[in-house]
């Protein structure tokens, strides 16, 4: 299953659709990464409003798309995470400590926009 | 001398086996029940049991009870008892009836219907003794069945009222567009933990908060499994985007909530509800005014 | 099983509860919300990452039909997820056992993780926060028993690992 990444502005967007296979998480990072490099983003939004769950595994992998991506100098928001997932992630006590997560694309947008003018 | 009265009481069982003595016994309550049963609404008005209801309403009842209870006693199965046991206890327990109330009332049938076995029987001492034997264990029983009856439809609409009070203790309202308070008063258990969760939760989507103010200055004290409870919410509302300003938080839950292991220095704690709500705000005004200049 | 349910119908609120107690007797019975009975075992052969997401799938429905909220159902798929990722990440292969419990007067789901891998060595530390033996994994079983309300676990070294958790409807 791959998830499509689109760009709009200085922003690219991954929509996850379905259930992701560890071997799908690890694609979408690398081609995360790819991309960032490639159109200059400064900003990264990983919508997961359709994940049912996210593991250890699933936690783990966005935790590094985030520390890679800041490494390229960009910016990544986690959004759309859902309450039941939110509640089964702290209780396995994954609570991905400094990713930034906003409730929807529509904050995560804001999000990146508040983020690029303080420090432009 | 026991062999002797062993051999007594086989005889007697032979001759009269308990169904006939029963038999008897449904004889004499169907023949004297209205004197009976008047008695016995005359005992409950005097016992000052049944106190909710009007003295026509009792009789009416005593009447119900008195025809199903020589029934059980004449049929010796229960079910049909079980269930207008259950029945009566629906209708009565919403107006107030104790469980000491009708199991006074059951035990003052019994005692009425002895009585009325002594003074039948009086003259003839064995057959009085071997009525009574009979009657007893019935009587026992179906005095369990509806105490039983009782107490369980009590339990049920007593669980049913915990529901609808734990919904109702655990309101999330919102104050201001994105900001959601969350003010909880008196004792948190596990069950209730879970379920502020959750409303919290999905209060933050459903009214696309960003700021939640959660309100503890109404807490006493907290044991550690509901103080982790508190931070797993504030991490679960994190995760979803939302920013959680924890107020009123006493020393002794500060105490628990160190003693846990959880680094204070993390969690967003404000003094007071109004120092809360006016971190929030700014809170909001900081991200909602540059996104209004900007469109 | 035997007794019958009687629900006073008085106000719409009796509607609610009189419907969710046929749904709950329906499901004690055995039958899942689509209308089958729901007796069997699930098993799931577990040997790759995509082995994981079909158990936790399956574990999901089974919850569902159990009678478990939406919200309790993620926490059991989740804890399915991790106990997956460890036969596929330790021991290669195996497999995940799912089932409904309907012994009354308590409805529950459980789930046993088997495998013939390497067992794990010292079990009371893996079960502490925070340990991990292939580096790749953090909390697996630690979070999985926060998340269930049962946890046993029998692991020899050499011999495989099972682990079964159980967790009930509040």
């Amino acid at each position: 299953m791959e998830v499509p990444i689109l760009k709009q502005g200085d922003f690219l967007i991954a929509t996850i659709q379905a259930a992701l296979t560890d071997a799908d998480l690890l694609h979408l990072r690398t081609a995360l990464l790819q991309q960032v490099v490639r159109s200059r983003s400064r900003g990264v939004i990983v919508d997961v409003t359709a994940l049912d769950l996210m593991d250890s595994f699933a936690s783990r992998t966005v935790q590094e798309i985030v520390h890679m991506i800041r490494l390229r100098g960009a910016e990544t928001v986690i959004v759309g995470i859902q309450p039941e997932v939110a509640f089964a992630m702290v209780q396995l006590g994954l609570t991905l400590e400094n990713v930034a997560t906003a409730l929807d694309l529509e904050e995560g947008l804001a999000y990146l926009n508040q983020k690029s003018k303080t420090i432009s | 001398m026991a062999e002797v009265q062993e051999e007594y009481a086989a005889v007697v069982l032979q001759a009269e086996p308990t169904s006939v003595l029963l038999r008897e016994l449904v004889a004499h309550l169907r023949q004297n029940r209205t004197q009976l049963r008047e008695e016995w609404a005359r005992r409950i008005t005097e016992a000052q049991l049944l106190t909710a209801m009007s003295k026509d309403e009792i009789f009416a009842e005593a009447t119900s009870v008195y025809d199903n209870y020589v029934e059980a006693l004449e049929t010796e199965t229960f079910e049909a008892l079980q269930a207008y046991a259950r029945n009566l206890s629906e209708r009565i327990i919403p107006r107030g009836v104790e469980t000491h109330e009708v199991v006074g009332i059951v035990l003052l049938l019994r005692d009425v219907l002895a009585r009325s076995l002594f003074a039948k029987y009086r003259s003839d001492h064995t057959k009085l003794n071997r009525i009574l034997d009979a009657y007893e264990p019935a009587a026992n029983r179906i005095a369990n069945t509806v105490a039983v009856g009782f107490v369980q439809e009590r339990e049920r609409v007593i669980r049913q009222q915990q529901e609808a009070i734990r919904e109702l203790s655990t309101p999330v309202l919102q104050v201001r567009e994105r900001l959601l308070i969350l003010p909880i008063i008196g004792v948190i258990d596990p069950q209730r933990a879970r379920q502020l969760t959750e409303q919290l939760l999905h209060g933050i989507r459903a009214n696309r908060a960003k700021v939640v103010v959660i309100d503890i200055t109404g807490v006493a004290a907290m044991d550690a499994t509901v103080a982790n409870h508190l931070v797993q919410t504030v991490e679960a509302s994190r995760l979803l985007g939302a920013t959680v300003i924890v107020t009123g938080l006493s020393p002794e839950i500060a105490q628990t909530l160190v003693n846990i292991g959880v680094d204070l220095g993390k969690m967003n704690t404000v003094g007071d509800l109004q120092g809360g709500i006016e971190q929030a705000e700014r809170l909001l005004g900081y991200k909602v005014v540059p996104i209004v200049e900007a469109s | 099983m035997e007794q019958e349910i009687r629900v006073p119908i008085s106000s719409d609120k009796n509607i609610v509860n009189a419907r969710q107690k046929g749904r709950s007797a329906a499901l004690a019975v055995g039958f899942s919300p689509g209308g089958t009975a729901l007796e069997q075992e699930i098993r799931v052969p577990i040997s790759s990452d995509k082995d994981i997401v079909d158990a936790r799938q399956k574990g999901r429905s089974v919850a569902l039909a159990v009678g478990f909220s939406p919200g309790a159902a993620t926490l059991i798929a989740t804890a399915i997820s991790e106990l997956a990722r460890n036969i596929v990440s330790y021991a290669k292969s195996g497999e995940i056992v799912i089932q409904a419990l309907h012994g009354s007067p308590r409805l529950g789901i459980q789930v046993i993780a088997r495998d013939q891998g390497p067992g794990i060595h010292d079990i009371k530390q893996a079960l502490r926060d925070g340990f991990s033996t292939s580096g790749s994994l953090g909390l697996g079983l630690p979070g999985v028993k926060r998340l269930m309300d049962e946890f046993q676990i029998d692991s020899r070294e050499n011999r495989g690992t099972t682990v079964m958790v159980k967790k009930w409807k509040q």
